[in-house]
């Protein structure tokens, strides 16, 4: 049988896309979401005030993600659009961050198969239960895999190292500032390409983006912390440690 | 042609189309038969159903009160007793409705979702005057409704950062926006509202002075209009009161607008001549 020129087998196909992929998300910086007692932080290592990584979807969930700027956002956008939908046509309880992370399963999956570029990004959805038992992260990465996460996850950059330092520090029920504490840590561990290994990297509230899920709040409870009460919450880190 | 849905298993194109960051606008696409006022075209004027009353906003130095009865009527009877006819429209707004109660309590809705979705997608909360050029929009699109009988329209007001006051705005069905410095009401009994507003109204007072006027204006409605409902104190059901401020929009508990209504109630006994 003869091949047509420039033929590719589907598990070649696969394989590229899916390396390609990887190495664009390996590229950037980490972002880490991590349970606390009263809730679920997101701790990202973003230079940018204003263009984020972590974002509030609804009135329990958020996001988060790594890679390509574009690409996530426009799954950000379709997310909220998906869940105001939702709760509009039924009712704010009703609305799902299993129902959300199916349809970012589906849809980087069609994209994945369809398209000759695949997405390069990797994105977790997180929403906050009634008590930390009912808390839940869902990790989804650039071909629509989808993976339900405890405790902790690290996406993007190198993310290996991250949770490694993570598995080692995250206790359930720690209280927030532990939990940043083994955060930040962890993102000190990746070295984004470019810097120098081993040289000593200060992650402080310029270059952190920090959201968090709280599950004392009413209604929204997805709140940012920037400028001083990162600073601060930052300085209480350090004298917990 | 391209499947305005896309293709199978994945969200559809409308979903993934940068662009709009209005929710109504995305609404209108996606799902238009979910937007208030999209069942136009009813066989005749509609007159059964269920009208809120009186509402009424008073502005003081640094924010706005707004506070509305709780009665719903249906032609002469009354349909309901307690029902909430001022509600939260974010953090620094809130908004109420006089007119028919199913129309108005969807356009609520769906205003609150629309601030809460820009505000989402765009990380920055929309300027006040755009919350009230939104409600217009929206008002304007019940249009057709409103000329078979179902009209509606809302009272808004809330705190502006940039002139550090409250603002209050007022609409008519065919959403003619108007801003209020002062003081406003809308519904069957605002005549009379606005007639006690007059005489009371300071523009020094104290945001606990405000409270006490708006209660008031709702007791005068109350006394001469039918449709409103006064303060019941036999099923304690008192006025909705919200106050929004520099620290945001608050809602009064029972517990605090009871004095006020005791004292008012008071106040009228001693003398009774108003």
């Amino acid at each position: 049988m003869t091949m047509p020129f420039g033929y590719a087998s589907p598990e070649q196909q696969v394989r590229d896309k899916s390396e390609y992929a990887r190495k664009g998300i390996a590229r950037g910086r980490s972002v880490v979401v991590i349970t606390y007692a009263d809730g679920i932080l997101f701790v990202a290592e973003n230079p940018s005030a204003t263009l984020h990584k972590i974002s509030e979807i609804y009135d329990r969930i958020a996001f988060a993600a790594v890679g390509k700027y574009n690409e996530f956002e426009n799954l950000r956008t379709a997310g909220i659009r998906l869940m105001d939908s939702r709760g509009y046509m039924y009712d704010r309880r009703d609305v799902t961050s299993r129902a959300l992370a199916n349809a970012y399963a589906q849809t980087l999956g069609a994209i994945f198969t369809e398209s000759v570029k695949p997405y390069e990004v990797e994105i977790v959805v997180a929403e906050v239960g009634r008590s930390s038992d009912d808390d839940q992260i869902y990790r989804l990465t650039f071909d629509g895999s989808i993976a339900d996460e405890r405790g902790f996850v690290a996406i993007g950059g190198a993310s290996d190292q991250v949770t490694t330092s993570l598995k080692e520090h995250h206790r359930d029920g720690q209280p927030l500032a532990d939990a940043l504490r083994v955060a930040v840590q962890a993102l000190t561990v990746s070295v984004p390409p470019g810097l120098p290994q081993n040289g000593e990297r200060v992650l402080t509230e310029a270059n952190l983006e920090v959201g968090m899920l709280d599950r004392s709040r009413a209604r929204r409870q997805f709140k940012r912390i920037t400028g001083n009460a990162l600073a601060e919450l930052l300085a209480q880190t350090a004298t917990s440690s | 042609m391209a499947d305005p849905m896309g293709g199978a298993g994945r969200l559809p194109a409308v979903f993934m189309t940068p662009g709009t960051s209005s929710f109504t606008d995305f609404l209108s696409q996606s799902a238009p038969h979910l937007l208030p006022g999209a069942q136009s075209g009813l066989p005749g004027p509609v007159t059964e159903v269920a009208h809120g009353t009186t509402i009424v906003a008073v502005t003081f130095p640094g924010g706005v009160i707004m506070a509305g009865d709780r009665r719903a009527t249906q032609g002469h009877m009354i349909a309901q007793r307690d029902v909430e006819k001022v509600h939260h429209a974010d953090d620094f707004s809130c908004v109420g409705y006089a007119g028919t109660a199913g129309v108005g309590a969807e356009l609520i809705r769906l205003f609150q979702v629309e601030l809460e979705h820009y505000e989402k997608i765009e990380g920055a909360t929309l300027s006040l005057d755009a919350k009230a050029n939104r409600l217009a929009a929206m008002v304007k699109g019940n249009l057709p409704m409103a000329l078979q009988g179902l009209a509606v329209v809302p009272l808004f007001a809330g705190y502006d950062p940039d002139m550090d006051a409250g603002r209050i705005f007022s609409y008519d069905i065919a959403a003619a926006k108007s801003e209020e410095r002062t003081y406003e009401s809308i519904g069957s009994g605002s005549v009379f509202a606005k007639g006690s507003l007059k005489k009371l109204y300071r523009a020094d007072q104290t945001q606990a002075d405000a409270v006490r006027i708006a209660v008031e204006a709702l007791y005068d409605a109350a006394d001469d209009d039918s449709a409103t409902g006064g303060p019941d104190t036999i099923r304690r059901l008192y006025p909705i009161v919200a106050a929004v401020t520099s620290d945001g929009y608050r809602r009064y508990g029972d517990d605090e607008v009871e004095p006020v209504v005791t004292a008012i109630i008071a106040d009228r006994s001693t003398s009774a001549g108003g």
